[in-house]
């Protein structure tokens, strides 16, 4: 077990956790930041995904002891009050179904677009096929994200 | 109209805070409208009118959706339903997941059960007449208040009024005298073409909920002392535990407690839903899910095969024996015994007139076989459950789809009366089925039981892949003979699996073939199996309808055209009795996907190959035309048109979703799913080897149309899946010359051919 000190959401949070614990269980587990969900464990499936930096991760296989002080990004904290503009966009097409998976498919597309504002379609398969969505919205998650762009 | 005595309790909004717990947030999130968009003020007083809803002093109704929430949006379209009636700005209304009742939600309108498409169709009439009961109720209250006949007194938008006297007051004003009236047993309905709400399109309730990560799914259930537990379950199906060491585990960090529980007492009558190859379990108990999984591994269990064994299931066909063989089975060798089996003569479901002769006097006879592999569900969320027990009470909450169904388990197996047991439903992520088979609610009450403590049972992605209620392994063979100037005579499908039958004997092309035969059998298994999107339906139907496209090539004739002609005859002069469709509701979707997808008229794009499917089942009728083209050997499918009857379309853009979400999940098992077994075992375990549709394989763009009718709404949720194997595999057929007879179509290859 070890301290970590975390920045989470632009918050610094503690925690004394075994240091190969990965990113997931620190937030679900131990920060009560369960909007991050859990899905394979093993970077397939992309419903864990948050934003170290401005870059999207896989957090259940990335160890606590690797994150320092790189600015954490979860869901709950993505906007102050839900209208992020790829959160805006996913109410317009009311993308949902059961949502298990839409945590992780909007931080994926809120992190493609802050990398490229304007992606082509391929450019958003190519960078949304890490996620799975079991209801398969597929057609309106894409539809969202180009919403989003603008 | 005809009253009777009502529960005239009211309760006081203490009751918003009567959910679990979590992380201090409401469980319920009661604070937001319908609508999703604005917080509205909470009332100081309650007024319960009946199962459905509640309404305020201050005019804000709440209203509960008696089914749980899989991503079907019955949070939104049920209370759709109880607003429509009960005339209320939808607003002003919150929407809350009523806890299990079984006698509030009594199984004679299907209980809580959220599968085989029932949820609007069983939920139709009662919803409708809570909402009316309730208005009723008053506008009675307002005649006694204001001395004018009730008649005269006019709703809308939550607004009594009395046009001759000029009187008005809002639902609130009324409610507490209302909810004193007596409940009317048959209130007047609204007439169809009066719905304000109703087939107007609503955005899903818990969207901003969802969009913002707010806990709602059982994953995200947690309460103070909470502890965390996982299972290690047999390696392979046809295992069973033997002796385990959990020493090294439990000395391990923040784990509390190593011990194996059984799921069942001995001798225990399975219900139809208790469907669990693996009732004997090692649980690991401990504070976090990393210490957990990790101790997981460090288990030392030794498992030993079973033997075989017959149990009697009480399901709902009756009492049921079932034989279990023992053994551990192959996917290799099952599909040697299905092909086996299905070379020899069937139990015969249904003939028509004398096909035997019939294919004698052929000239020309078409035979073509189809399978399809098992099929594992992969909801997004792992099954899992909380569980508090303490002494003789047990409280469980987490994802379920039927809770009426466990709840008798669960009360047989703590040895505790059903009144002890509190089931709250959360949201689920994802369900297809497999949540029907809720043994994980056992285990985990079992767990907590022997911790004392409240628990949260969490199965890893390996244990849901691997201990799977599955779909079946499906076989089926279509066989047509034809006259020597290609007049279809004869009509034959033999159709078996493991362990089970999808054939559907009494469905289209029955009824439209004097000479009909059906035949089925089926191949015992220790693979557990269940409902998964469209049981039987979601094989049979690619079969059937790639079966016809091939028909109609061989008869000359254009595919829809063929299906039309087929249909004019079961409806005009139906053979044999038992045809479970209607005719005339099936041509229609085909008609009207005709029409939409400018088929036969619209040329199609250089490139562009198109395949066409309908099925009913669940009620409802559904068509898809499919286009499709080849880039580098892989298909890409660059639109689908879909027509759908299903009745009255409560949220017809939600409906639209769920269209293309079937669409979607549909042309990602026919292309890529597969579940098979080595030596009993599932041979995948996780997304890295089970392959999924993603994005980029997801069709460009597909456009939903519904028939517009006044039926009560049929079901919606499975319809549109079944047909999609049949269209794509009709396109894939024109794109490439060659038909696809086995699923998956791709599977792991990249490239057709």
């Amino acid at each position: 077990m070890a301290n970590f000190t975390l920045n989470i959401n632009g918050k610094q949070q503690t925690v004394d956790v075994d240091p190969a614990t990965p990113m997931l269980w620190v937030l679900r587990d131990h920060l009560n930041l369960v909007g991050t969900k859990y899905g394979c464990g093993i970077a397939q499936c992309g419903a864990c995904t948050i934003h170290l930096g401005d870059v999207a991760m896989r957090s259940c296989m990335l160890p606590v002891s690797q994150v320092g002080n790189q600015a954490v990004t979860t869901i709950e904290g993505l906007s102050e009050n839900g209208d992020h503009p790829v959160q805006q966009a996913w109410l317009e097409h009311d993308v949902a179904q059961c949502g298990y998976c839409q945590s992780g498919q909007i931080m994926n597309a809120a992190a493609l677009l802050k990398a490229n504002p304007k992606p082509s379609d391929a450019e958003i398969e190519g960078a949304m096929n890490g996620n799975i969505c079991r209801c398969a919205t597929y057609v309106r998650i894409k539809a969202a994200i180009k919403t989003a762009a603008g | 109209m005809t009253t009777s005595n009502s529960r005239r309790t009211f309760l006081k909004n203490s009751v918003l805070a009567s959910g679990g717990m979590v992380i201090g947030v409401n469980w319920l999130t009661g604070c937001k409208n319908a609508s999703s968009e604005a917080a509205l003020t909470m009332p100081k007083e309650w007024f319960n009118f009946n199962a459905y809803l509640k309404i305020g002093e201050n005019g804000v109704v709440t209203i509960f959706t008696p089914n749980p929430e899989f991503g079907q949006n019955v949070m939104t379209s049920m209370p759709m339903v109880v607003a429509e009636e009960l005339d209320v700005d939808w607003r002003n209304v919150l929407v809350e997941m009523a806890p299990f009742d079984a006698v509030k939600y009594p199984p004679a309108i299907f209980g809580q059960f959220t599968g085989g498409s029932r949820g609007i169709m069983s939920k139709w009439e009662p919803l409708r007449n809570a909402g009316a009961a309730a208005r009723h109720m008053l506008k009675e209250a307002a005649a006694q208040a204001w001395q004018v006949p009730a008649s005269e007194i006019t709703t809308s938008a939550g607004v009594l009024k009395h046009e001759k006297s000029g009187k008005s007051a809002g639902y609130g004003e009324m409610a507490a005298a209302a909810a004193k009236i007596p409940v009317p047993v048959k209130p007047t309905l609204k007439e169809i073409k009066d719905f304000k709400l109703i087939s107007q399109s609503q955005k899903n309730v818990r969207g901003k909920e969802i969009v913002t990560g707010k806990p709602m799914f059982g994953v995200d259930y947690k309460v103070d002392g909470m502890l965390i537990a996982m299972i290690a379950q047999p390696p392979a199906f046809g295992m069973k535990l033997k002796t385990f060491d959990g020493s090294a585990a439990k000395a391990m960090p923040g784990i509390k407690d190593v011990f194996s529980i059984k799921t069942y007492n001995d001798g225990y009558e399975k219900g139809g839903f208790d469907v669990n190859a693996f009732p004997e379990l090692v649980a690991i108990v401990g504070n976090s899910t990393w210490e957990v999984m990790q101790a997981k591994k460090a288990l030392t269990i030794e498992w030993e095969p079973i033997a075989a064994y017959s149990e009697t299931v009480n399901g709902w066909g009756g009492k049921q024996v079932v034989n279990v063989p023992a053994g551990l089975e192959n996917s290799d060798d099952h599909a040697a015994k299905m092909a086996a089996l299905a070379a020899k003569p069937g139990r015969v479901v249904r003939r028509n007139g004398d096909p035997e002769a019939a294919f004698k006097k052929a000239a020309k006879v078409i035979e073509r076989s189809y399978s399809c592999p098992y099929l594992a569900h992969n909801c997004m969320e792992p099954m899992n459950f909380f569980a508090d027990v303490k002494g003789d009470k047990v409280k469980v909450a987490g994802p379920l789809q039927i809770p009426g169904f466990i709840e008798p388990t669960l009360a047989a197996r703590m040895g505790i009366p059903v009144e002890n047991i509190e089931i709250e439903m959360t949201r689920m992520g994802g369900g297809f089925g497999r949540r029907s088979y809720s043994h994980y609610l056992v285990e985990a009450a079992l767990i907590s039981q022997k911790m004392n403590a409240p628990v949260k049972l969490m199965y890893t992605r390996e244990d849901d892949m691997t201990n799977g209620v599955y779909r079946p392994a499906y076989h089926a063979v279509y066989r047509a003979a034809l006259d020597e100037n290609n007049n279809l005579l004869a009509f034959h499908v033999k159709a078996g699996g493991i362990p089970e039958s999808p054939l559907h004997a009494d469905r289209f092309p029955a009824g439209a073939i004097d000479n009909y035969l059906a035949e089925d059998w089926k191949i015992e298994s220790n693979i557990t199996i269940g409902a998964f999107r469209a049981p039987r339906s979601n094989f049979i139907a690619g079969a059937e309808q790639s079966f016809l496209d091939e028909l109609a090539e061989a008869m000359g004739k254009d595919p829809i055209e063929f299906r039309l002609e087929l249909l004019k005859r079961a409806k005009e002069n139906p053979v044999g009795e038992r045809n479970d469709y209607d005719a005339a509701r099936y041509a229609g979707v085909l008609e009207l996907v005709r029409d939409k997808s400018g088929w036969g008229k619209t040329p199609v794009a250089a490139g562009v190959s198109r395949g066409v499917a309908a099925y009913f089942c669940h009620a409802s009728y559904a068509a898809h035309v499919l286009d499709l083209t080849m880039e580098n050997g892989k298909p890409v499918v660059q639109k689908v048109t879909s027509a759908i009857d299903c009745g009255i379309v409560v949220n017809p853009d939600a409906a639209a979703n769920m269209t293309e979400g079937a669409v979607t999940d549909g042309i990602g098992n026919a292309l890529y799913g597969e579940m098979t077994f080595k030596a009993g075992a599932a041979e995948k375990a996780n997304f890295d080897k089970y392959r999924m549709i993603r994005m980029s394989e997801a069709p460009k763009a597909i456009d939903v149309h519904f028939v517009k009718n006044e039926i009560a709404p049929t079901g919606m949720g499975e319809p549109p899946f079944p047909p999609i194997f049949g269209a794509l595999a009709n396109a894939l057929y024109k794109a490439t010359g060659k038909r696809v007879y086995r699923q998956p179509f791709l599977g792991e290859r990249e490239v057709m051919g």
